[in-house]
Parts: C-alpha cells; sequence; structure tokens
C-alpha cells in the first residue's frame, strides 16, 4: 500500500474542501477501497474519511411516501426496509457477506470498482487502470465478463446488486460537489466503458454522493431479486435480476426489470418492461420479456452461456415476482424458491 | 504523520499512538495490542478470520483502517469469556467440536457471536450458514459449526426465559 495524507473532516464542506484536492480519495466503509489499495490498484496522496460525517447516515421517509437514504447508511441497515422495499433489501442481502455489509455504505456499493481479475492485477494490461494499455481479459479469462453494454476497451461488469434494485425502482442520486448539489437518476450516473473506461460514472473529481432518493414504494407485494453465482452465499453474480411487477385484475399494468452482473453498469430492460405491459403473468410472457432482455447480448470468448442464464435468472425472477414478494434465508437465491 | 486515537477495547479505555495511517485495525491489535486472538488469513476481508465486532457490529478488521477507529468500541475474542468462565458460543464450539485447526476459530466466535445478537434464526441451519458465510474454514468444521450455533442460540434462549 502506498502512504498517503489522512484526513478527518468534521463537516461536509471540510470533506468537500478536502476532497477536491488532486489525488485526493473519499474513504467511507473502506471495503472496497483498502482492498484496493493493498493491490497496489488504487494509490491515493490522500484519504478523506467522511465515515463519522454527521447526518449523512439516516433514512428518512418523504412527504408522498417516498424515501431518502443517506450514504453513510450502512448496507446491513437497509434490512429495516423489507416491509416497504423487499427488492432492495433482497439484493442487498445477497450481496458481500455480513461482516462486509455492516461496513459498506451504500454510497460506496454505488462506487463499486468491478471485480475483472486484471483491473485487480497491476501485472495485466487494463484500460481502466492504465488507459491505453490494452485489455487481458478479451481473449484472457473471460468467463465473468459482459454480455451487452462492452466495448473493444473494457468488458468488466459491475458487481453492485443494490444498485440493480435502485436502478428497478427509478431511484434518484444526490450528489455534492464543489461547485453545489446536483441530481441524477441512478441510469444516468453510469457510464458505459465506450473508449474511456476509466470514467464509469458521471462524478465529477471532489464530488460525492450525499443519498439515493426512492420514490414511493408501489411494487412490495410483487416484486424478487435473484442470483446464479458459484455459490449460495457470499460470491459476485455471474447473472442477476431484479423484478417487480403492479398486477391488477390478472394483468400486469406495470413491469420493471433491470439485471446485475452481465453489463459495465447495471442494466435496465425497459423494452421487456414495455413488452409485459398489459400481458397476463405466464411462463411463456416471462420467457418472451427474458428473450427480449437479452436480445443484444454478445459473448466474449468462452462466456456465452451467461447470455441464456441470465435469460432464465431474469424468466425466473419475474416468475417469483409475479407469485408475491418473499426474502427467503438464503436471499436471491434461484434454489428451492420456485412455486 | 503520527496518529493518536482513544478507543475502548474488550472494555478498557486506551490511548494508542501509532506513525503511519496504513495500520489496520487488526495490525493495531495483533503487532502493536498483543491481541493475537484476531488473526490474518487473507488479510483482504474474504476469509473472516479477522472477524471483531467494532460498535456492536461484527466487520473484517483487515479492511479497517486503525485511524478511523477514534471513540470506538472494539470487542475481540480476548474479551467474549468472563474470567475463567467461557461465553455460551465459546463453550458450544468446544462441545460440539466446531474446529480442527483452529485457525479460522476466533473469526467464526465473533461472527457467530454477532449473528445471535442481531437476532439471526440459529433454528434454521440455512440461516447459520448465510449469516456465517463471510467466515470460512479450510478444515470444513461447517458440520460442527452449525450444531455449535444452534446449541449456543438454545442456551441463550433458556437463559433469557429464566430471568
Amino acid at each position: 500500500m502506498n502512504s498517503f495524507e489522512y484526513i478527518e473532516p468534521r463537516t461536509l464542506d471540510e470533506a468537500l474542501a478536502a476532497g477536491g484536492a488532486a489525488g485526493a480519495v473519499y474513504l467511507a466503509g473502506g471495503t472496497n477501497l483498502v482492498d484496493l489499495m493493498k493491490a497496489g490498484v488504487a494509490r491515493p496522496a490522500r484519504l478523506v474519511h467522511i465515515g463519522r460525517l454527521e447526518g449523512l447516515d439516516r433514512i428518512e421517509t418523504l412527504p408522498g411516501g417516498g424515501l431518502r437514504i443517506g450514504a453513510l447508511v450502512r448496507n446491513a441497515d437497509l434490512a429495516a426496509l423489507a416491509e416497504r422495499y423487499p427488492l432492495l433489501v433482497e439484493a442487498t442481502l445477497s450481496g458481500a457477506s455480513a461482516q462486509l455489509r455492516n461496513a459498506a455504505t451504500l454510497g460506496g456499493n454505488l462506487m463499486q470498482r468491478p471485480r475483472c481479475g486484471y483491473f485487480f492485477d497491476p501485472a495485466s494490461a487494463c484500460n481502466k487502470r492504465q488507459p491505453g494499455a490494452g485489455c487481458d481479459m478479451i481473449g484472457g479469462e473471460s468467463r465473468g465478463a459482459a454480455i451487452l453494454g462492452a466495448s473493444p476497451s473494457c468488458v468488466a461488469t459491475h458487481p453492485s446488486d443494490l444498485a440493480v434494485a435502485l436502478l428497478a425502482l427509478d431511484a434518484v442520486v444526490e450528489i455534492a460537489g464543489p461547485a453545489g448539489r446536483r441530481e441524477m437518476p441512478v441510469d444516468a450516473f453510469y457510464r458505459l466503458p465506450g473508449d474511456e473506461p476509466q470514467r464509469e460514472t458521471e462524478l465529477a473529481a471532489g464530488e460525492l454522493i450525499v443519498a439515493a432518493r426512492l420514490p414511493a414504494s408501489e411494487f412490495a407485494g410483487h416484486c424478487r431479486y435473484v442470483k446464479a453465482r458459484d455459490r449460495v452465499s457470499f460470491a459476485f453474480a455471474l447473472a442477476s435480476a431484479a423484478a417487480a411487477l403492479r398486477l391488477d385484475g390478472g394483468v400486469i399494468v406495470e413491469a420493471r426489470l433491470a439485471l446485475g452482473g452481465v453489463a459495465p453498469k447495471p442494466w435496465r430492460a425497459r423494452e421487456a418492461e414495455a413488452a409485459l405491459q398489459g400481458a397476463k403473468p405466464s411462463d411463456e410472457t416471462f420467457a418472451k420479456a427474458a428473450a427480449i432482455a437479452l436480445a443484444g447480448a454478445a459473448p466474449v470468448g468462452d462466456n456465452a452461456f451467461k447470455i441464456e442464464l441470465a435469460r432464465r435468472v431474469a424468466a425466473r425472477a419475474l416468475k417469483l415476482a409475479a407469485a408475491g414478494t418473499r426474502i427467503p434465508a438464503l436471499p436471491a437465491s434461484p434454489f428451492g424458491a420456485a412455486r | 504523520m503520527n496518529l493518536a486515537i482513544s478507543a475502548t477495547l474488550n472494555g478498557v479505555r486506551r490511548d494508542v499512538v501509532f506513525d503511519d495511517p496504513r495500520v489496520t485495525l487488526l495490525d493495531l491489535l495483533r503487532e502493536r495490542l498483543g491481541l493475537t486472538g484476531a488473526k490474518k488469513g487473507c488479510d483482504r476481508g474474504q476469509c473472516g478470520a479477522c472477524t471483531v465486532i467494532l460498535d456492536g457490529r461484527r466487520v473484517n478488521s483487515c479492511l479497517v483502517l486503525a485511524a478511523t477507529c477514534e471513540g470506538a468500541d472494539i470487542l475481540t475474542i480476548e474479551g467474549l469469556a468472563r474470567g475463567e468462565t467461557l461465553s455460551a458460543v465459546q463453550a458450544a464450539f468446544i462441545e460440539h467440536d466446531a474446529l480442527q485447526c483452529g485457525f479460522c476459530t476466533p473469526g467464526q466466535i465473533m461472527s457467530a457471536t454477532a449473528f445471535l445478537s442481531e437476532g439471526g434464526d440459529w433454528r434454521d441451519p440455512e440461516a447459520i450458514r448465510e449469516g456465517l458465510s463471510g467466515n470460512l474454514c479450510r478444515c470444513s468444521a461447517y458440520a460442527g459449526i452449525v450444531e455449535a450455533v444452534q446449541a449456543a442460540g438454545r442456551r441463550l434462549e433458556t437463559r433469557k426465559d429464566a430471568a
């Protein structure tokens, strides 16, 4: 780990002032950043520890029934929202381990870097770490690579589960920076790699996520997160799906579908959503929607299996959502959950 | 760069001075405070051998920078027993043979202690396996670990009922 200057600001304004300097990085729970520093991938000149700032660790109900979740709310504490936002809770509880969820914050979860092995290895070529260096995953061990939204510069996937649920629920990210406050939908917050894979989000230098806002809960009765992975707990998604439905008189009046583990950002499947609207829930309906969601998918090397896997995970999530919300002992597990 | 934190460690207030912001809580405990119960397995947040309870929450101490611990309340495996009396989880691990080499055991016990205090469903083996998935055991003593957590959960509930 490189050495760095350590700063512990007392207020958000002090944090923003300290975070604007070249080489400065914000530290909250540290579960990703400290790991990246140990790997030699992150080499900040200055760490600005925001973990103790007051006022950013609250969950507030908004007028009209929405919710505002402070950036420093720990992942584990989102479990308190199981009644109103079970999709968010199932997705969050399916991520990482209990220890990591206790330390990891909402803001840090959204800012996670990819878990691509080549990104994590400074001896490998990675355009994200070193623009122009090339990508060793292309032609290398690409089993986990993206099947949607990738570019010749980068095929890494976004690792978050929580962000997939936030995307499905139309969440908005609130940002503070040296130039003031702004906000944007989760979908617009993330960038596709294109020819600038080093830029993963729209955050500018010195900017900080302060909260995520959710509209009033409309999907609590019919939503599920399903995640296929190499082991049933404490593993990143090979493919995951957040599905949420509003049903009326046996017909789907509104559908949400977002995918994880398959693209460089949490992936919203809007065309599949449109195809579900007005349809009757059935295996056929869900298979068709899942096929639409993956229509543009393309493999990288050996990972064509992920296309079929993601299709089945999406169809399963929709089917389980239609059957009714439930958070099992193994959150998001595709096993033992079919009805 | 000199850093100083004041923290409560196993119930005792400690003032600690160290010289490098790179020091993790795990290294502070093991190398500077002589508390070698928490183990350094992977040092990357994947194995759970370094689990301690920080401000009431189980965390991987290898991923916590010591500098961030000003005012913190830290409980390690060394602080669980009352004198010679083991905690319910410690005793259950021995009774159910929930270990082989023992390297992961302090982390397993701290994690299981937190799982029970969080209200984890100790009646459901699946919930225990999920709740302790952040603690790896290379000897694969998982069957005994699940039994031990169930036994400790039962014992703690009996005590609660009696009180």
